[in-house]
């Protein structure tokens, strides 16, 4: 293999090939967590199904056939069974996966950056800074995240957009917490001591030498949190104020099959299944991450 | 008499890029004597100590031709029987009391919990029994510091504290991990005296690990001196300045002396066959 | 004189408890001199170096660089003027940055060019390989990352280089090799020192003044000569002498 020895090289020749072959290392180290893996193969599975959904889904998950209404798993031509519209449950669970990695996609690109952003900030000036920025947190650290979601898609309305903009909302402060801790951590720390009397102002201290500490710790967060924002979006479906009918999004599915729960149980059972292996993934994948990202790499 | 008697000891460590060898083959035996071990950061001397009372965690691996304690069999002993002996009869002494003594716990309730829960003796006995052990190690007043946390301590006293504590159970060994190297110059004098007398009069053996070779060899009746896990020369201390291995005498001409020549210090050859 | 502290005084304020850290510490340094700070935890000796950087509070008298007093924050002449190398090399460089990153930051905080041939130079003068260029802290010894600390302290070629503690936390045979470099690039440089160890015989080796502190305050001032002659006047300078030399074998 002639990356191997690219990536393994003792003396890179870029700051390039150095990063990669950091990472290449890490990646080898993850590699011997066995749980950690799964929990990965569960994500990729789910990233490929949402790409070539389309191309998997036996039916176009919309199309209702009501001659053909539920039917049970491993009826013909049905895998997972229809449900009470006929609709195929297998490819609505497929093409669910796209509404649930959108969802999931949106948050983890927005939560993190605010919270990492007014964690940092709020750490590293300490003082009134610190103090008006941690009371902003604490007000929405305050109020449960599921009456808070809902209370924001009750004001701007249902809808899938308006269910992420509810969900970011309320998922940013843990993550400041987490940055504004190690923040203070890293602020005392003699590197960053040097780096000031070498004249550097804070934006270059804060954005260069404090938010590449707080990343691991915010990257394992944000894994481990998806599996909550994924039962959330699923939470605000099933309530009806999240994504709308017809789409098939996982929690809106269990919410509509809540009704034929004794009978037809594979209409409610199977998007649960989806949701509870999907958050399952995350959760392995965040612990393996831990793993690998804390202690090797903080320091020694 | 040999107390302990140590052939062939090798530690390992499994790790992702490779198997670490930390100790590669030490052997020395150890009377009721003072035996100095020292070396730099990953001559392996910390890992030798630790292996002695099997401190040692997978992925280390400890391997050895034989590990003798008075006739225990120390490879093969099961960890019911070392935690018998860890405390009692080898006791260990490591170098920050800071990290070593428990930091929600007052010093007389870490002093009597094993007098109480092993020796089951009363509250009474036990609390007798600590304030002989600190006045052994010289601390005048042993009911305020009985009463302290260990943050509450200087330096020096924690780590007086950390000996009594180890020496109560009467231990016939003791290995002491870098124990005065986070002290000022001035206490670590002190608390080196106290160990001194203390090791006199209980006839123990002692295992003194430092990097220190000057120390070592002022306070101690031999010394073997590490490099990259093995031992590299095993002499009496008071033969210290006759070394013949380079890297001892390297060791010893590289440190700088009050009053010496301002010329550059020797520094040491690594790039010589005994380095690898 | 190149460094001027008049009367300096430090005291911190922490959860009701004020500490003393220095107590009207006065001293000079002239240009190109090397002046050795030492005296056990707790004596004060780090917190004038910090004091000097601005990373601790003045609270009385004063600190003049070249007859100027300092700003407040550090001015950028200051910095290219003042620079420190740190004790840990373990905390003192930067985890996530290669070397070539950690060496070429002051560099691009100043606008200075020719970044490249600067950071192989630096690395050159230092004695190390210039493959290291792009390695990470973790894949460097202790040794060689107080190296890099040195290196980057003389990116902005300043003259007065501050050393804290420089090889408390390394190898003995590692500290031999890294004082004869400082030896070596204060004589190529013609560079000032203030040197900061608890470590009697280090500052013999290495400076010229001494000033013995306990306590937050200055015990005594004494020069080689006298160090090394046992001329102390003062119990504590004469007692930390002997703990010092009594860790020395006949010889």
């Amino acid at each position: 293999m002639r990356i191997s020895p690219y990536l393994r090289d003792q003396n890179p020749s870029s700051r390039m090939q150095a990063r990669l072959g950091q990472w290449y290392l890490a990646w080898l180290r993850m590699r011997r967590n066995s749980l950690a893996m799964t929990g990965l193969y569960i994500i990729v599975i789910l990233l490929l199904v949402a790409a070539f959904a389309p191309l998997i889904a036996p039916y176009d998950p919309l199309e209702q056939d009501l001659g053909r209404r539920l039917l049970p798993p491993l009826s013909p031509g049905h895998l997972l069974g229809t449900d009470d519209f006929g609709r195929d449950m297998l490819s609505r669970i497929i093409f669910g996966s796209r509404i649930t990695l959108y969802i999931v996609s949106l948050v983890a690109v927005t939560a993190p950056v605010l919270g990492l952003a007014v964690g940092t900030v709020s750490g590293y000036f300490g003082g009134w800074t610190d103090r008006v920025l941690m009371r902003l947190t604490d007000i929405f650290l305050a109020f449960p995240r599921l009456i808070l979601a809902l209370a924001l898609v009750a004001v701007l309305g249902p809808g899938i957009e308006n269910a992420v903009l509810a969900i970011a909302l309320t998922a940013w402060p843990p993550y400041a917490r987490v940055a504004r801790a190690e923040t203070l951590t890293v602020r005392s720390s003699d590197y960053i001591a040097a780096v000031r009397l070498q004249g550097a102002g804070a934006g270059r201290i804060i954005w260069g030498h404090v938010m590449p500490m707080c990343l691991p710790s915010v990257i394992i967060r944000v894994t481990l949190d998806m599996a909550g924002v994924i039962l959330i979006a699923a939470g605000l479906g099933f309530l009806g104020l999240g994504v709308q009918p017809p789409l098939p999004e996982w929690g809106l599915m269990i919410s509509s099959g809540r009704k034929l729960l004794f009978e037809q149980w594979w209409v409610a059972t199977m998007p649960g299944l989806a949701i509870f292996i999907v958050s399952l993934g995350f959760n392995l994948l965040g612990d393996g991450l831990r793993d690998v990202l804390d202690p090797r790499n903080s320091g020694k | 008499m040999t107390l302990l008697s140590v052939k062939n000891l090798r530690v390992t460590f499994d790790t992702e890029s490779g198997v670490v060898e930390a100790v590669r083959g030490v052997s020395f035996s150890l009377g009721r004597e003072r035996l100095g071990i020292v070396g730099e950061s990953g001559s392996g001397k910390t890992m030798t100590g630790r292996s002695i009372l099997r401190l040692i965690r997978p992925p280390g691996h400890i391997a050895a031709d034989e590990m003798v304690f008075d006739g225990i069999d120390l490879i093969r002993a099961t960890e019911k029987e070392m935690r018998a002996l860890r405390g009692q009869r080898i006791a260990m002494v490591m170098q920050d009391p800071k990290y070593s003594l428990n930091p929600v716990m007052r010093v007389g309730a870490q002093l009597t919990e094993g007098l109480r829960q092993r020796d089951k003796l009363s509250k009474s006995d036990a609390y007798e029994k600590a304030v002989v052990a600190l006045d052994a190690v010289q601390i005048r007043d042993p009911e305020r510091v009985m009463d302290a946390y260990p943050h509450e301590l200087s330096g020096g006293m924690g780590q007086r504290v950390m000996i009594a504590m180890m020496l109560i159970p009467n231990p016939d060994l003791l290995i002491a991990d870098e124990p005065t190297s986070a002290l000022d110059v001035t206490v670590q004098a002190e608390v080196l005296s106290i160990l001194d007398d203390l090791v006199k009069t209980r006839g123990m053996g002692l295992i003194f690990i430092s990097h220190d070779l000057r120390l070592v060899g002022r306070f101690c009746d031999r010394v073997l001196v590490m490099y990259k896990g093995r031992v590299v020369e095993d002499l009496a201390a008071k033969d210290l300045l006759q070394a013949k291995h380079p890297y001892t005498q390297g060791l010893l001409n590289c440190l700088p002396r009050i009053g010496g020549n301002r010329g550059p210090l020797p520094d040491l050859d690594r790039s010589a066959e005994w380095a690898g | 004189m190149l460094i001027e502290i008049e009367n300096l005084s430090v005291t911190y304020h922490a959860k009701g408890r004020v500490i003393r850290a220095v107590q009207d510490v006065s001293l000079t340094v002239a240009a190109r001199e090397s002046y050795g700070l030492v005296g056990e935890s707790g004596s004060g000796k780090s917190t004038i170096l910090r004091a000097i950087c601005g990373l601790a509070p003045i609270t009385a008298g004063t600190i003049r660089i070249d007859g100027k007093p300092l700003a407040a924050p550090r001015s950028r002449d200051f910095v290219r003027q003042v620079q420190m190398v740190f004790q840990d090399p373990y905390a003192s460089i930067h985890p996530r940055h290669t070397i070539d990153r950690t060496l070429s930051e002051p560099l691009a905080i100043h606008g200075l060019a020719n970044s490249d041939a600067r950071v192989i130079q630096a690395l050159t003068d230092v004695g190390l390989p210039t493959s290291f260029r792009f390695r990470y802290p973790h894949q460097l010894s202790g040794g060689q990352r107080q190296r890099v600390a040195i290196a980057r302290a003389l990116m902005l070629e300043p003259t007065i280089l501050l050393l804290d503690e420089p090889t408390s936390a390394l190898d003995a045979s590692v500290q031999a090799e890294t004082l004869n470099l400082l030896s070596r690039l204060r004589t190529e440089r013609g560079l000032t020192f203030l040197m900061v160890s608890h470590d009697l015989a280090v500052i013999d080796h290495m400076c010229d003044r001494i000033l013995v502190m306990q306590h937050g305050r200055a015990v005594e001032e004494l020069t080689r000569g006298q160090l090394a002659g046992a001329e102390m006047h003062s119990a504590y300078a004469r007692t930390l002498f002997d703990a010092s030399a009594d860790r020395m074998l006949q010889g």
